[in-house]
């Protein structure tokens, strides 16, 4: 049975990963805006020129 | 009077808004105003035409331009240093409040602002604080630069004198990341205890050891970083010595921790370490539930939120910006039109035409005469006007009202009865506790500390503050889902409470932005209304305004020769006939000795009548407030004059007190002798005005038209169109209680299920860990379920 003590330290190893990746999120502010990464991700990136457009007129 | 839409009306390409009086077109898009034109060329000429096409008519009408200088004080490297989150040789980074951020397109043009002027790194938004942060070359753009960019766009970023300060309420991130830890520890801890419930064989005691050891090492963090709110709350309320529910909670929880660490390293059992993490982490979700504030609303706003950061002085016939703590008395300032009175003082050139908007609730501009006194926080509307400053900014008559109304609030020192029932609740405790030790030490002094142990384990009022907070957060979004926003949970409390209610009436009772329009005089043709409609349509008068939204006309006629003289009215030729529209000194040049609001006209000079303006009731008031009066005694306080008395007297029932042309000193005098008689108030108020007396009183409710709008400080904000609903929302508070009560009738049901084993000292972590979970979760369902379910019945 002395397996499960292998077993237990990798489980809790993947856990405190998560719990890292958790209270980094909190600390960089992700849970703080809700509404503009969703919004973002949809925006269709158009590759910009670094010349800004001249009048099209 | 709501605008009739018909099918075939133009409506603006940029705003949606419907084109009033002139039609502006750009390649087949129609425009209301020459600003929405700007913008859209703007943005048309950067490809950005996304901004369109991501939703229909994203822009706010940009009839009202942004004046030349207005950000001239940016240039001013003192005030600017206040401004910038930081800055360095190359880079400046700025935080703008940008209030016309809506929809995904306005976040899509910010965010390619870059595009706009390459002196811009980068702009990040944040939607739900409506701000974005915007990183910009030092040398190549500056920020008054990045101002006026922005205004151009039709974003102008709202500057006040509170940024100086510099101060922000924090989002609570530390109680997010304490019920992150708790969590994980939970769950572990209960997955390792899993073996102990179950009955692990005595030939793994290496095993059990180990899981013992583990869980005791995932519960120090539970301790010492988690709980730390209960602990600082608890010795926060032992200072002020006062016993609050969260003291027994710390004590439980230490004791719980003492005894499972004492199990552990002397090997005698598992310990508790399973409950003391669940219930940790139970009443830190309750708490991050309740705690969820809205916070795109501010209910902690001051003066300073309204003022500019800086106003033009006069000095030797040059303007100079200067921020508003440096205006000294004495000095000349100049006002422009929509800019805010700063300090009080007398006005020395031009006609001052000022809107007291939110000061008084009054949406009707005051015209003021130069020598006359002006009053720090008027709006002016109409041309540039100069003031002699007679007062600071923070003497003035407004801004010392706000630092007068520092007296402590009745309603804040009072506590919740939550914490008096778990005073209740824990001398029962200490006496079962004492009892249980007594019998013990009689009969078998080594059962006498497990028993008394455990009895602290099992019965901490944590199921009190856990049926609480979830009610309460339950409560506040049901609420919250009404537009009916409550500061926090305490003034669920405050308004069940209520047995007077207060109303304010310009802006509260009646609406500010829709007047009813009476006319008086000759009888006007259907040419002659299409006439006055089109004129008026023509300017940006809040009076104009309303006058072409009365009588709204297909098609408009033409209008030549337009004249506006700001703060008198406006003329015009319309179908050759000369059409005046204005004070009745600019119309047929005498002066009108009435009090009343009204506009004349007159046709080719010819005084023709006029149109009252007066203030109308939102509707659903009356039966509100017949609704009211059956439970609560009402009160009006107005600033106005009694012309309203019969009809309000109506209205409220013979024994309401009415009182008009009332002072905001007056307003907080009334609300704090209704108190000494022992009266529970709850303010309803929308104004600056009010602000004393919202604060004053148990509970304050601001009334605004949108949530958007600035309103004072206040414990809630209640949106216009929900004011009827009033009633609901007060008998939904009230049943908050009840169903606390209930749900806590139930958790000591389990508490005397545990105490029954703890007292005879066999408490097993088995039973502890079933009883916990089970009454926690019994509380989730009958909290919920029972809000829920009453809100449904009351359709809110």
């Amino acid at each position: 049975m002395a397996v499960i003590v292998i077993l237990l330290i990798a489980s809790l190893s993947i856990a405190s990963i998560f719990l890292l990746a958790f209270l980094w999120g909190v600390r960089t502010g992700q849970f703080e805006d809700d509404y503009a990464p969703s919004a973002r991700m949809l925006f269709d990136d158009k590759p910009v020129s670094p010349i800004i457009k001249k009048k099209s007129k | 009077m709501p605008l009739s839409a018909t099918c075939n009306e133009v409506r603006c390409y940029h705003c949606g808004e419907p084109c009033l009086a002139t039609v502006t077109r750009l390649e087949e898009k129609t425009f209301c105003c020459e600003g929405c034109k700007m913008v859209y060329s703007i943005i048309n000429e950067y490809a950005l035409c996304d901004y369109y096409n991501l939703n229909e008519n994203p822009g706010v009408a940009q009839r009202i331009k942004v004046r030349k200088d207005k950000f001239a004080f940016l240039d001013d490297a003192s005030i600017a240093a206040k401004l910038v989150s930081f800055r360095n040789d190359e880079q400046v980074h700025i935080k703008f409040y940008l209030p016309q951020i809506h929809c995904s397109s306005c976040l899509y043009l910010l965010e390619n602002l870059h595009r706009l002027d390459r002196g811009v790194i980068s702009a990040k938004v944040d939607f739900t604080h409506k701000e974005a942060t915007i990183v910009i070359q030092a040398k190549t753009t500056s920020l008054r630069q990045l101002a006026e960019l922005l205004a151009r766009i039709g974003y102008e970023p709202y500057i006040s004198l509170n940024d100086l300060n510099g101060k922000r309420p924090v989002y609570n991130k530390r109680m997010i990341s304490q019920l992150g830890v708790a969590g994980f520890c939970f769950g572990n801890i209960m997955l390792l205890s899993f073996p102990e419930y179950l009955g692990i064989g005595v030939s793994e005691q290496g095993l059990k050891n180990i899981f013992h050891w583990i869980s005791f090492a995932l519960s120090v963090p539970v301790l010492l970083y988690a709980a730390i709110p209960f602990y600082e709350s608890s010795w926060k309320s032992l200072r002020h010595r006062f016993l609050n529910i969260d003291a027994p909670i710390a004590l439980a929880i230490i004791i719980t921790f003492s005894r499972s660490a004492w199990e552990v390293l002397s090997g005698t059992g598992a310990g508790y370490f399973d409950s003391m993490s669940g219930i940790v982490f139970f009443m830190l979700a309750g708490r991050v539930l309740q705690d969820k504030t809205y916070q795109r609303l501010s209910f902690e706003r001051d003066y300073t939120s309204y003022f500019p950061v800086a106003v033009s002085v006069l000095k030797k016939d040059k303007e100079i910006p200067t921020a508003l703590p440096g205006i000294k008395v004495g000095d000349t300032v100049l006002i422009h039109n929509d800019e805010l009175v700063p300090a009080d003082g007398i006005l020395s050139r031009g006609n001052a035409y000022i809107d007291y908007s939110f000061v008084t609730g009054e949406s009707i501009p005051v015209l003021k005469e130069t020598g006359e006194l002006v009053y720090a926080g008027g709006k002016q509307t109409g041309g540039s006007i100069e003031i002699f400053v007679l007062k600071e900014v923070s003497q003035s008559y407004l801004t010392s009202l706000w630092e007068k109304d520092d007296t402590t609030k009745t309603g804040e020192s009072k506590s919740s009865f939550v914490h008096l029932l778990s005073r209740y609740f824990t001398y029962i405790i200490f006496a079962i506790a004492a009892g249980t030790a007594f019998y013990w030490y009689n009969h078998d002094t080594h059962k006498l500390w497990p028993a008394v142990t455990a009895i602290f384990i099992i019965a901490c009022p944590c199921a009190l503050l856990l049926s609480n907070s979830f009610t309460n957060g339950n409560m506040l979004r049901i609420l919250g889902r009404n537009h009916f926003f409550l500061r926090n949970a305490q003034t669920i409390e405050q308004i069940a409470d209520t047995t007077n209610i207060v109303f304010d009436k310009t802006g509260t009772l009646t609406s500010s932005i829709e007047q009813e329009i009476i006319y008086e005089g000759n009888p006007l043709t259907a040419i002659q209304t299409k006439q006055v409609s089109s004129l008026a349509g023509c300017s940006n008068h809040p009076l104009s305004r309303a006058l072409a939204k009365q009588f709204p006309s297909k098609k408009n006629m033409q209008v030549l020769a337009y004249k506006e003289t700001p703060g008198e009215g406006i003329e015009g030729f319309v179908d050759n006939d000369l059409v005046k529209i204005g004070t009745c000194c600019f119309v047929c040049g005498k002066t009108d000795l009435r009090m009343e609001t009204a506009v004349f006209i007159s046709f080719e000079n010819d005084l023709l009548g006029w149109f009252r303006f007066r203030n109308h009731y939102r509707n659903h008031i009356p039966s509100l407030l017949a609704e009211l009066k059956k439970e609560y005694r009402l009160s009006v306080l107005s600033g106005d004059n009694a012309s309203e008395k019969q009809t309000l007297q109506k209205l409220l029932g013979d024994d309401a007190d009415i009182l008009f042309n009332q002072k905001p000193e007056n307003k907080l005098a009334y609300i704090k002798e209704l108190q000494q008689k022992g009266a529970h108030v709850m303010m309803i108020g929308d104004g600056l005005n009010d602000a004393g007396a919202l604060k004053q009183s148990n509970t304050g409710i601001a009334v605004c038209e949108q949530t958007n709008n600035f309103t004072p400080a206040s414990d809630a904000i209640i949106e216009a169109a929900q004011l009827s609903r009033l009633g609901a929302f007060i008998r939904l508070c009230r049943a908050n209680r009840k169903i606390v009560m209930a749900s806590f009738g139930l958790s000591i049901l389990y508490n005397l299920v545990g105490l029954f084993f703890a007292v005879q000292g066999n408490l097993s972590p088995l039973i502890a860990a079933i009883l916990m979970p089970s009454s926690s979760l019994c509380i989730f369902l009958v909290t919920f379920g029972s809000s829920n379910l009453l809100a449904k019945r009351m359709h809110l």
